[in-house]
């Protein structure tokens, strides 16, 4: 069958971005194939009929509601697998993050179906969807084909454009779901918790970055000595690592996990690159990276690299920064 | 408690990865080591068992792979793994990431754990999936990303970031967990532990002993197909200043920035 299913994140009454950016791409590439998209959530009271056929503004028919825990993957395998043995899908996609990675390997070994995760792009080819994925670093594009009656395909998060069209309102089914012994035995005990402080670093212009190269906590000041030395809209943000490692707060994380982020500048200080991190910078306008690993990942899609020693290098570049400023 | 790491031999960061263009597979020959996340795992069930807030009988390291896998089980045992079992099989050559975690599951039945831990990805293939196929097919309770993990009784409780902030999340046993490298710090072998590493058990088992269905797994079991490599789009690439003299580089980068109106 040529339609596909989607998984719509969803956290107090709002849908997550990826998650309605994987509604898009269902859409257009379902149409491409002659099918159509849905749309599965799973939560509380909050998912209100409104709410839900809200979703047919992003290219959703159907929305399937599940009543559930929150938050967790495997009561979402249950309620996907339920909707594929209903409605015969032939394709299921996640718009990426932690959960739609879990879902799609969970939902793979269930229904026995390939899987392939990291995908950046999505075409249609003989009436069949065809995903495409960077490996090795990125340094190549693999191409997946599936056999089977179903294929997964999960996005690298904003790997997928969030396109609404006019009008559209999708019909919501709601699904009744017997969860399997094992959803039931991992329980949401806390949801979203935000640790440190609040600081917004989506609306900067000029992003200074902080990676474990920084070396310990008190070393973030190097980087906010730089951040005000420019002044104007400008701030610090911080890798996973060391946001886990409870060195800066999560509010100001990048990646996969964290927030996206396309200032003017970006300037990454002791930050290797991994492909977690890319994913949440790489649209910034100009990239400079300072790293002492000259074979850091981060100098192959950098503007300007400089392969050198940050604690030497931060503080005088500050000076410098404030000179040209006064001047 | 019984706990299983299932560990991965995985080339060395230091080598030039490639795919193999006669076959489409990753080409893993050359320099091969114990995949890095996975030290993370086993050092969780050291600190399990050195936490004595359960008694932990015995810690196996799993892995499934030719036969210079057995590199990546004696490295796990010197981290403290007490023996290993190895799941080699020519029949499992060209299994995707749903066969693969299927024939794990089939080699974690035999072993019954209480707790199966892995690590959060592998170094080469960038997968985060594996231990959620084999929590499926194990039919347990899993959670992947953990930085935090406390064993209460007979559940954990977990901390993690996901899409929202940290979730704090109650899981009972048994169950899988794939942990963040951010649970903690592992620690090096001692060379004892490297020297008497080999003299620890090893079991090795075919698919065949322990219950695989040779139609799910392998090449031929395998629903997805990868193929098709090619490069991606070109970026020009980006200028690189060497640090030697610490002023002229930071003269460079003021340029470089007013050039481009971006103080």
């Amino acid at each position: 069958m040529p339609d596909v299913l989607t998984y719509v994140l969803h956290f107090e009454g709002a849908f997550n971005k990826n998650s309605l950016g994987a509604v898009s791409e269902g859409a257009a590439r379902a149409e491409e194939i002659g099918g159509q998209c849905h749309a599965l959530v799973l939560g509380g009271d909050d998912l209100t009929d409104e709410l839900c056929s809200s979703l047919g503004a992003y290219g959703a028919t159907k929305v399937f509601r599940a009543r559930g825990p929150e938050g967790l993957a495997q009561p979402v395998i249950d309620a996907m697998a339920k909707a594929i043995d209903d409605q015969g899908h032939g394709y299921a996609l996640f718009g990426g993050g932690l959960l739609g990675f879990e879902i799609g390997a969970g939902l793979a070994a269930r229904k026995q179906a390939g899987v392939t995760m990291e995908v950046t792009s999505v075409r249609a080819e003989d009436g069949k969807l065809v995903a495409e994925r960077p490996i090795l670093q990125d340094s190549q594009i693999s191409v997946s084909r599936y056999r089977g009656d179903l294929g997964i395909i999960i996005g690298r998060i904003n790997a997928f454009e969030v396109v609404s069209r006019d009008g559209g309102s999708a019909e919501v089914v709601d699904l009744d779901i017997e969860y399997s012994s094992w959803s039931t035995q991992a329980s949401m005990v806390q949801r979203g918790e935000q640790r440190g402080a609040d600081v917004d670093i989506e609306g900067a212009d000029v992003l200074v970055a902080g990676g474990r190269g920084l070396g310990q906590a008190e070393n973030f000041k190097l980087a906010e000595d730089l951040a005000s030395a420019f002044g104007g809209n400008t701030a610090v943000a911080a890798t996973r690592a060391v946001v886990d490692a409870g060195w800066y707060p999560y509010a100001a994380q990048i990646g996969q996990t964290g927030k996206t982020v396309a200032p003017k500048l970006y300037l990454a200080a002791g930050i290797s690159g991994a492909i977690q991190h890319k994913v949440g910078m790489q649209s910034s306008e100009n990239i400079v990276a300072i790293n002492k690993d000259a074979n850091a990942p981060i100098f192959e899609f950098s503007d300007l690299g400089i392969v050198g020693d940050l604690n030497k290098i931060l503080p005088k570049l500050t000076e410098a920064i404030k000179d040209r400023k006064g001047s | 408690m019984k706990i299983c790491v299932l560990v991965k031999e995985v080339p060395d960061a230091a080598v030039e990865k490639r795919i193999d263009p006669s076959t489409g597979r990753m080409d893993r020959s050359g320099e091969k080591n114990l995949n890095p996340y996975d030290t993370h795992a086993i050092e969780a069930a050291m600190q399990i068992r050195e936490g004595g807030s359960v008694q932990v009988d015995e810690i196996v390291a799993v892995t499934m792979g030719p036969e210079s896998a057995v590199r990546a089980l004696h490295k796990s045992v010197s981290l403290g793994a007490d023996r290993s079992l190895h799941l080699t099989d020519p029949a499992l050559a060209g299994s995707d990431v749903a066969a693969t975690g299927y024939a794990l599951s089939k080699a974690l039945e035999k072993e019954q754990p209480d707790l199966v831990l892995l690590g959060q990805q592998s170094d080469d293939g960038e997968c985060y999936t594996i231990g959620a196929v084999v929590a499926d097919h194990l039919k347990m309770p899993s959670l992947t990303q953990v930085i935090k993990m406390d064993v209460d009784g007979g559940s954990l409780r977990c901390e993690r970031q996901a899409e929202y902030g940290y979730d704090t999340v109650q899981v009972e046993l048994p169950a899988v967990i794939s942990v963040g490298d951010a649970i903690n710090e592992p620690r090096y072998p001692s060379l004892k532990a490297i020297m008497g590493a080999k003299k620890k058990p090893l079991e090795t088992v075919s698919t065949g002993e322990v219950g695989i269905e040779s139609g799910l797994v392998g090449e031929e079991g395998s629903r997805v197909q990868c193929g098709d490599f090619h490069d991606p789009p070109a970026k020009a690439p980006g200028q690189i200043i060497e640090d030697e003299d610490t002023n002229e580089t930071v003269e460079k980068i003021v340029a470089w920035l007013d050039e481009r109106k971006l103080i």
